[in-house]
């Protein structure tokens, strides 16, 4: 239920929408940044994502290894399936 | 011990979990509970027990938000998809859990509009596609959850989306431990927190178990190692008779938590007088509602919700697994009648509930053990 997914940021959209398109191993998906006002992540920055909003930032290392630990927990492919479904921003 | 190899962190597994065995010794039996669901997952599928000397029990806590929601509340959500104006959206969890008429999915094939969605923007997004139709989106979820459903009602409300509601069934994980300590059975020695929900509550909502209960508190990664620290952190406070919040997910969890979310959330919700929980009961103070401000977009205020009330099958023994009196295999349905494929209480019907985590790895390991592999 509380997948925490990790993806990296590679475009911000207009500032009036905090949406931004994250890349999560290889796919991508619009996610709203709306909760991290306070501490806006910047092209190139890794978060982690629930829901479709991105809830922290984290360290690229951490993305890495957060992504490992969902590999292990059997959850890798639950959470891709979860970014392929996003459909946020688009049609 | 045979998983340890298949950590990334092996060498340090190995040193963390021989720390812990010299700190606990053999005198003393400690009970932990961890609170999340996800942890619950982790520890089983990690054979993190195996790892841990014997006199450690873990006790699987409440932090399963599919687990915990009673089924009235499943049966008043689905009464509005025979609606044929309706479009019932819900997570992907939601889909198989059970109400008394049936399960989302089941409604689905017998004709009902019902779609899983991976966002709660997602479903707003269904509404302004059909807006002719109304879209209600049966929201779930602790203080993690909690924060996008709240931004979403706010973009619904900005952007004047008057097709949309949520049926509100977020939860706060604050109240449902203080349940569980104050219930006169209960004997825990510390907990292992939430990772994911302390992102937003941050560290300081857990004090009061620190300062008045007397009781260690470490918020916690999910990774192997994560876990273990925090067992090791729990030990040498115990050890040091201390008792303090201590944050082990230090590299996702502030300490204040995220101001935007909570926000937000004080922004649209409210706490509702009180809440039922599957297995604990009528929690006071447990729950959200949606404020007064966003009736509109609040599926209970709009609509006739029945109310329906279910109680959970005298035989299940949930409110005992969960707060830590019986383990999952005492219980007198686990692995009979009820089953991860039929589950009949609370703790069964999520892959994060404690019975479905021990049916899933220690029940099947212990039935390859008695009847050999699989051909």
């Amino acid at each position: 239920m509380c997948l925490a997914i990790p993806g990296k940021i590679v475009e911000i959209g207009h500032e009036s929408s905090n949406l931004a398109t994250v890349e999560v191993v290889g796919v991508r998906r619009k996610v709203d940044l709306g909760l991290l006002q306070d501490d806006m992540p910047v092209l190139g920055d890794w978060v982690l994502i629930h829901v479709g909003f991105a809830m922290s930032k984290i360290s690229e290392q951490d993305a890495i290894d957060q992504m490992e630990t969902l590999r292990m927990l059997g959850e890798a492919e639950q959470a891709i399936q979860e970014v392929r479904g996003y459909g946020l921003g688009e049609g | 011990m045979k998983f340890v190899d298949e950590f990334r962190d092996a060498t340090v597994i190995t040193k963390t979990a021989e720390e812990i065995r010299r700190l606990a010794g053999s005198s003393r039996r400690y009970r932990f509970m961890e609170v999340c669901g996800g942890h619950t997952h982790a520890i089983y599928r990690f054979g993190l027990k195996d790892i841990l000397p014997e006199n450690i029990e873990l006790i699987h806590g409440p932090g399963c938000p599919v687990c915990v929601l009673p089924m009235g509340r499943i049966d008043d959500g689905l009464s509005l998809a025979h609606d044929p104006n309706v479009i019932f959206t819900a997570f992907g969890d939601m889909m198989r859990v059970p109400g008394t008429q049936g399960s989302p999915l089941e409604h689905k094939a017998r004709g009902m509009d019902v779609r899983i969605v991976y966002s709660p923007s997602d479903a707003l997004k269904l509404a302004k596609a059909n807006p002719d139709r109304h879209v209600m989106f049966f929201a779930i979820g602790f203080e993690t959850t909690a924060p996008s459903t709240a931004l979403t009602l706010m973009r619904a409300k900005a952007e004047g989306v008057r097709n949309f509601s949520v049926f509100c069934n977020h939860v706060t994980i604050i109240p449902a431990i203080r349940a569980i300590l104050d219930s006169p059975d209960m004997r825990l020695d510390a907990f292992v927190g939430p990772g994911h929900v302390s992102t937003v509550i941050g560290c300081r909502p857990y004090e009061w178990i620190a300062k008045d209960e007397h009781k260690p508190i470490v918020i916690s990664g999910f990774e192997p190692l994560d876990i273990l620290q925090s067992i090791l952190m729990i030990l040498r406070q115990l050890n040091a008779d201390e008792h303090k919040v201590e944050n082990q997910y230090k590299r996702v969890v502030p300490w204040e938590g995220n101001r935007a979310a909570l926000k937000a959330m004080a922004e649209v919700f409210q706490l509702r007088p009180y809440f039922e929980w599957r297995g604990l009961g009528f929690i006071s103070q447990s729950a959200l509602s949606i404020r007064d401000t966003y009736a509109e977009w609040d599926t209970e205020q709009r609509f006739h919700v029945p109310g329906v009330r279910v109680t959970d099958p005298k035989a299940a023994q949930c409110g005992e697994v969960l707060k830590g009196v019986l383990k999952p295999i005492q219980c007198k349905l686990f692995g009979k009648e009820c089953t991860p494929e039929h589950p009949v209480g609370a703790l069964m019907v999520s892959s994060e509930g404690s019975c479905a985590a021990y049916y899933n790895y220690e029940h099947r390991k212990a039935m390859v053990h008695i009847m050999g592999q699989p051909a």
